[in-house]
């Protein structure tokens, strides 16, 4: 075999790669959703599958959201692995009752004996100077519902990886493609992907002793270089990029926490009833007598999503999280 | 070929040589509403067919006033009947082969059992010791949908995976009048026209959901007329005559099975009971209505029709009233046993592996279950017991 050096590649790049690979592999695999056939979708995630696979394999269906979903579940019920994409965050919503009612529950409504083995490809996120509801943040919503697994990735090799673990594992996965990092590219050998399994698995991205960034999908490679202009205040970050909100990864964030003694929650979806108080509450239950601050977060505001013009006061930007860093008490080390 | 390029490619033809997509006079359903018994047709049925839905339909009668005495013993929390609807339930899993499948709302207990599920299992959603009592690959009906018309999309896409992997199957689902008002009624109906998927959208029109008339759901000039706006054909029928809706669906299993598509059936019934135990029709409707269709009454209605071709008598009423007081006395026996559960099973289903939060809440659970036990064996051991 011969070794193909890792090399620039991008994210869309990296999920359209993972499409194609578990189709390849598994002729269960149906890829379904509007635009996603001759158009290759909107974002162009599907490109070329259409033509590969044929379009029984890779369907334009009717612009109906609920019904994609709906179909979709009756065809996983036949033993198929439907992988939905959903167009934008904001226009999954209409599927949201077959979502919760039917995909998260018909495992357990049938004690297992009718398992659904469907992936939701959502892009998410905003910073693309779209117009209304083309930048929601939806993971609460998901997150709150039990049944579903919630995963979105931040990098090039894992968005990759976590859309194979989705399409292999036996239950639902809703996965959350931050739109923002399509375009991302990252060094990566397409010649040895692999999943990340097991899904749930949270990464130290970046090691550091002074506080923990807890975030994920968009908002890594903000914290990222938070992480990187913090080093001129002499604090040394250290970034987890949770990969996975459910389930969610008590024990690499615990760790992490119990070493540096303080913690920011960092993402774009609003604080109030947002993924960050769940977290905080976790961190604070399971590692109070570590902590030398209490747990911040730093989110969106509490508003609806704003118009592209306005939209980086919204964004949690660099200069918004080091200021939460200053926040963490650091008198009391002095 | 694909399925899909089956359907022929999109050609768009400019304006002024303008014409409908397809001919929608073979798609609409009838003016009147079709019957077999007290007509024409009747003499050309199936005796055997005859006698057999007799024989269900008593013993779906039987069914449903046994289930409903069984909430009044608190054996049941609720139960919608079906009273009234016999035909249409128990027509809808007569005509499905085995390989089939059977797409039921909470109202359609009595086609599940029809279609020979155990009605202990049936019931277990309505008896509230778990959500599904029956595995539904056993019987290939899929769990009771209690989500109006939500199911809808399922037979679509269960029927469209059968298809594209060559199998023969039909999906036959069910929906009520009310349920067609729901968005995921039109969706499911579009889809499956647009993949010509094998599937039978059945109609009970009962006169109500819950306490809201027709007149108020739909200004349609029926539900079955809806179907012409798919591209499917729409048929109409008396959904208290049991020979015409069985006529009617298996002419609809046969032409999805050919690859012929979907089509919409709306049986006109009338729900004789309140919507469920908890409801009271007073409020919405006067008994002279429900008396007039008690005139018109399903399994009267064929057992009229079989005594006039003397293929039913006094002993062959007999024995088929017998079967359904022994399924009656075989159902209540086993309901009235309290059911065995494990409060653990609560966490063993919610993923393929329960997570690591679900393991501890699973263990905090099973910590109270332990002090719970202490507590109520101490109160066991008399005046002595410890208090906490």
């Amino acid at each position: 075999m011969t070794t193909v050096a890792a090399k620039p590649a991008t994210m869309a790049q990296a999920l359209t790669r993972a499409l194609r690979d578990a189709m390849a592999a598994d002729p269960s695999v149906h890829v379904m959703g509007e635009d996603v056939g001759t158009l290759g979708g909107v974002f162009r995630i599907t490109d070329g599958l259409a033509e590969e696979f044929g379009e029984d394999r890779c369907t334009d269906t009717p612009l109906a959201e609920a019904g994609i979903l709906g179909t979709a579940v009756g065809m996983a019920m036949y033993g198929l692995r439907p992988v939905v994409e959903m167009q934008f965050d904001a226009f999954a919503y209409p599927a949201f009752e077959q979502l919760v009612s039917h995909v998260a529950k018909m495992r357990n409504r049938t004690r297992g004996r009718m398992p659904l083995p469907l992936t939701i490809r959502i892009p998410y996120g905003g910073g693309i100077g779209g117009v209304e509801h083309h930048s929601d943040s939806s993971e609460a919503y998901y997150m709150a519902t039990p049944g579903l697994h919630v995963v979105t990735p931040a990098t090039v090799p894992d968005a990759y990886g976590l859309l194979r673990a989705a399409i292999a594992s036996d239950d639902p996965v809703v996965l959350l493609e931050p739109k923002r990092l399509y375009w991302s590219k990252d060094s990566w050998n397409p010649e040895r992907p692999s999943a990340v399994e097991p899904l749930g698995r949270a990464v130290v991205r970046r090691s550091g002793r002074s506080a923990t960034l807890i975030t994920y999908g968009l908002s890594v490679p903000v914290c990222m270089e938070a992480a990187e202009a913090a080093r001129a205040e002499g604090w040394d970050l250290e970034v987890v990029d949770l990969r996975s909100l459910v389930p969610f990864d008590d024990e690499t964030v615990c760790a992490s926490v119990r070493r540096t003694g303080r913690a920011v929650v960092v993402h774009e979806s609003g604080g109030f009833g947002g993924p960050g108080g769940e977290i905080a509450a976790r961190v604070t239950e399971r590692c109070f007598h570590h902590l030398e601050a209490p747990v911040l977060r730093v989110a969106g505001f509490d508003l609806p999503y704003p118009p592209p013009m306005l939209e980086r006061h919204h964004l949690p930007g660099v200069d918004r999280i080091l200021d939460a860093v200053g926040r963490l008490q650091w008198e009391a080390e002095s | 070929m694909t399925v899909m390029e089956q359907r022929g490619a999109y050609r768009p033809t400019p304006p002024p040589a303008w014409q409908p997509r397809t001919d929608p006079a073979p798609l609409l359903p009838d003016a009147e509403p079709y019957r077999v018994l007290g007509t024409g047709r009747a003499d050309a049925a199936d005796p055997e067919l005859l006698r057999r839905l007799y024989a269900e339909l008593v013993k779906g009668r039987r069914y449903n006033a046994q289930a409903t005495a069984l909430t009044k013993q608190g054996r049941l929390a609720v139960y919608p009947s079906s009273t009234g609807q016999e035909a249409c339930e128990v027509a809808a899993a007569l005509v499905l082969e085995e390989q089939d499948w059977l797409f039921p709302s909470y109202r359609d207990t009595l086609a599940v059992v029809a279609r020979g599920v155990d009605p202990v299992e049936t019931l277990t959603l309505l008896r509230g010791d778990w959500h599904t009592g029956y595995d539904p690959y056993e019987h290939r009906v899929a769990p009771l949908s209690t989500p109006l018309a939500t199911q809808l999309p399922h037979a679509v896409g269960l029927a469209h995976a059968a298809r594209l992997k060559g199998d023969d199957v039909v999906a036959l689902a069910m929906v009520g009048d009310g349920g067609t008002s729901e968005g995921d009624f039109h969706e499911a109906l579009n889809f499956a026209a647009v993949w010509r998927a094998p599937v039978v959208f059945f109609v009970q029109n009962n006169g109500f959901a819950i306490s809201v008339p027709l007149a108020k759901q739909t200004a349609a000039p029926s539900l079955a007329h809806k179907a012409v706006g798919y591209g499917m054909p729409g048929r109409l029928v008396d959904g208290n005559d049991a020979a015409a809706v069985h006529e009617v669906l298996a002419d609809a299993v046969r032409h999805a099975r050919a690859g012929g598509g979907p089509t919409l059936v709306e049986a006109i019934t009338y729900r004789v009971e309140a919507h469920t135990n908890a409801d009271d029709a007073t409020r919405y409707r006067g008994d002279a209505e429900v008396e007039i269709w008690k005139g018109h009454d399903p399994v009267a209605l064929l057992e009229q029709e079989l005594t006039r071709r003397g293929l039913l008598d006094d002993d062959r009423i007999a024995a088929v009233r017998q079967d359904a007081e022994t399924m009656a006395a075989d159902l209540r026996a086993r309901m009235n046993q309290d059911p065995a559960l494990d409060p653990m099973d609560l966490f063993a289903h919610v993923y393929a592996e329960p997570t690591s939060q679900l393991l501890e809440q699973r263990e905090q659970l099973r910590a109270e279950l332990a002090a719970e036990a202490e507590d109520e064996a101490g109160a066991g051991s008399g005046p002595g017991g410890t208090q906490r």
